[in-house]
């Protein structure tokens, strides 16, 4: 009996598929709610469809349409801007505020929650603050132009200025999470390493450069890929900010998307554009993927 | 390799209401190997890295070279470190991790490449120093950190139990080569443990400390042969001393103990010196407590275990009270447990401990 269980366990049969049932729940949901819907999303997006339905198979025609469209590449421009205005400096801000306040005080413990405090608010909530703080008229920064003898300015009304003040409400609302993710990643470096390096007469710059960036690496790789993929989602500020105005400057990719799809009713087109967003996020995604599970020094 | 020495005067450190250190002075020779040995928590890593910088002092001085040191951050200090747990940075090559402190006091690189080939011939890790401490294996991390302690050319050396990661059979040989290194680089060195027989084998002197306090300060052979304390005694040898209850007499001018069971060991100590209680405890090292026929000895009992370890055999004796000695008799001794066996004790290598944890000692106080 014992060699025959163990020969069935040598075989890998048994193993494979009692494994196979413990994982059964999560591929059941993940094909359910995911799988299914990519594929019916890439199906539709070869259609011409409206509410009522698909109306006829057009191919790659909504692809083609999509990249002569001016707003769409206006939408992805934004998209492509928006990234590059709140990745960075939500990287940066969030490794500056971590190494501030990587040490075990009152005012630190204090300081922490309040940065990562704004992370838990609902976007309306955010975006409500920020527009009180941004409007022209009696909103904070107006009150304050006023003091100093300025004129108030309608930040979320010019072209300039509206995509960069979406960019400042996001940085404000997400910097808890660059900011955890690079205490976590202090934490784990051994203290004894600066103290070595202190015994080696490094500055604070140079055990900065030399021990703290070398040491959290693939922390940074990681905030800047997830950062990415997460911006690249811009929608509920926008919407709620400017609603993709003035001029389309703030039209994020998948404000694009919901309103061709849920107010111009072209489900085909919008579920072609949707697809366009789902593979820059799953390059990013992939790119995160090689980061990660790249096996080099620690 | 300059040649100096450390001084610690009335140095006191405390971490929030807990006093760690409490007004010690200590003097380290030039050119010294001086082990500071005691249990967990006596304060023995917190007084090297006061010596070091990690720790501030609260109170007193430390000199290194008859320079004042202790108000300077450690990379001016003119000291190195070997940490327990290596500190190699483990994103460095090897050779990176020796540059990098040389490379910060600005030494020239052609001066900076001579140090580290010399100290990598001298630890022979010549053939790593393109890898990075991820690829070494646990002895290989040892030697680069110790390299990485020497190219610095330090007034002192400051080791942190770095032995202590090591398995038994590279630990030894370890310790043979950290002697050897001494005696070739003749810098001063201070070396923290737990383990006595580290202390005793690398030590010129031993600093035994216990409860933030130093119990005794001496050489290997002095603190065997001569605690200044029970603790000392105690903590120091292996087998562990045997501690007995005793009553003390006089004869002859000599301290004479009398065992619980009735039984008297005749001591070299000077009934005069003694405090006056006439409870003491009575110290004798297994090696002064010889086996021998159960008619015979200075006291009888019977043989509970027997521990042969090759080249001497441990018996460990119930006297008649059930009070434990541990006796020492040859590697071919045929002493079975249950046997009855007296007890040849040399009373003149035997100490006496006052109720406060005092030694007394005969022959030259």
């Amino acid at each position: 009996m014992t060699t025959r269980s163990s020969a069935l366990r040598g075989s890998g049969t048994w193993n494979r598929w009692s494994g196979a049932l413990f994982v059964a729940p999560y591929v059941a949901i993940f094909v359910l709610m995911l799988v299914i819907p990519l594929c019916i999303g890439i199906r539709l997006s070869m259609t011409r469809s409206d509410l009522f339905g698909i109306k006829e198979f057009v191919g790659l025609e909504n692809f083609s349409r999509l990249f002569g469209d001016p707003v769409f590449l206006q939408a992805v421009w934004n998209t492509f801007y928006f990234v590059l205005l709140t990745v960075p400096v939500l990287t940066v801000t969030g490794l500056a505020l971590a190494l501030v306040l990587n040490h075990q005080s009152r005012w630190a413990a204090v300081l922490r929650a309040m940065f990562f405090a704004s992370t838990v608010l609902s976007v309306a909530v955010v975006t409500l603050i920020w527009r009180l703080v941004l409007i022209p008229e009696g909103g904070l920064v107006a009150v304050l132009a006023r003091v100093v003898g300025k004129a108030p300015v309608a930040f979320l009304g010019e072209q300039a200025l509206a995509m960069p003040s979406i960019a400042v409400t996001t940085i404000w609302w997400g910097i808890g999470l660059p900011m955890v993710l690079f205490l976590a990643a202090l934490q784990q470096v051994p203290r004894d390493l600066y103290e070595a390096a202190a015994l080696d007469n490094a500055s604070r710059a140079r055990m900065l450069m030399s021990i703290t960036l070398p040491s959290i690496r693939r922390t940074v790789v990681l905030v800047v890929i997830v950062e990415i993929i997460l911006q690249f989602q811009l929608f509920g500020q926008a919407q709620l900010m400017t609603g993709g105005g003035p001029n389309n400057s703030t039209r994020p990719m998948v404000l694009f998307i919901y309103e061709t799809g849920w107010k111009q009713w072209q489900l085909g087109y919008a579920a072609a554009a949707a697809q366009v967003l789902f593979a820059m996020i799953a390059i990013a995604a992939m790119a995160q993927y090689y980061f990660s599970s790249r096996k080099n020094a620690p | 390799m300059p040649v100096t020495g450390v001084r610690l005067s009335a140095v006191s450190k405390r971490f929030g209401e807990a006093q760690v250190i409490d007004n010690l002075s200590l003097e380290v020779e030039p050119g010294e190997f001086m082990v500071f040995l005691g249990p967990s928590g006596c304060g023995k890593s917190t007084l090297l890295r006061m010596v070091a910088g990690l720790e501030t002092i609260d109170q007193g001085e430390i000199h290194v070279a008859g320079k004042r040191i202790d108000h300077l951050p450690p990379g001016e200090r003119n000291v190195a470190m070997v940490f327990q747990q290596y500190a190699l940075y483990p994103h460095m090559t090897v050779r990176e991790n020796l540059s990098f402190g040389l490379r910060n006091a600005r030494v020239p690189a052609d001066e900076i490449a001579l140090r580290i080939d010399a100290a990598a011939r001298r630890l022979e890790i010549t053939g790593l120093l393109e890898r990075r401490p991820g690829q070494l294996s646990g002895g290989q991390r040892q030697r680069a950190a110790i390299a990485r302690a020497i190219v610095k050319k330090p007034a002192l050396f400051l080791f942190d139990e770095p032995l202590s990661n090591l398995d038994a059979a590279l630990r030894a040989r370890t310790r043979i080569e950290l002697a050897q290194l001494h005696q070739q680089l003749k810098a001063t060195m201070i070396f923290v443990t737990h383990d006595q027989v580290e202390a005793m084998t690398l030590a010129d002197r031993i600093v035994v400390l216990n409860d933030r306090r130093i119990e005794q300060i001496g050489t290997p052979m002095e603190i065997y042969r001569r605690p200044a304390t029970l603790f000392v005694a105690s903590f120091v040898g292996t087998p562990r001393i045997n501690l007995v209850p005793v009553q003390v007499e006089e004869s002859g001018g000599k301290a004479l103990a009398r065992l619980p069971g009735g039984a008297t060991i005749r001591t070299d100590i000077a009934f005069s010196t003694l405090p006056g209680e006439p409870a003491m405890t009575l110290g004798l090292r297994p090696e002064s407590v010889r086996i021998a026929d159960a008619a015979a000895g200075d006291a009888r009992g019977t043989a509970r275990v027997v521990e042969r370890l090759g080249d001497r055999t441990l018996v460990h004796v119930a006297l008649a009270d059930d009070t434990l000695l541990t006796a020492e008799d040859r590697g071919d001794s045929s002493v079975q447990t249950g046997q009855a066996v007296g007890l040849l004790v040399d009373g003149r290598a035997g100490h006496l401990f006052a109720a406060d944890g005092m030694a007394y000692h005969g022959g030259v106080q």
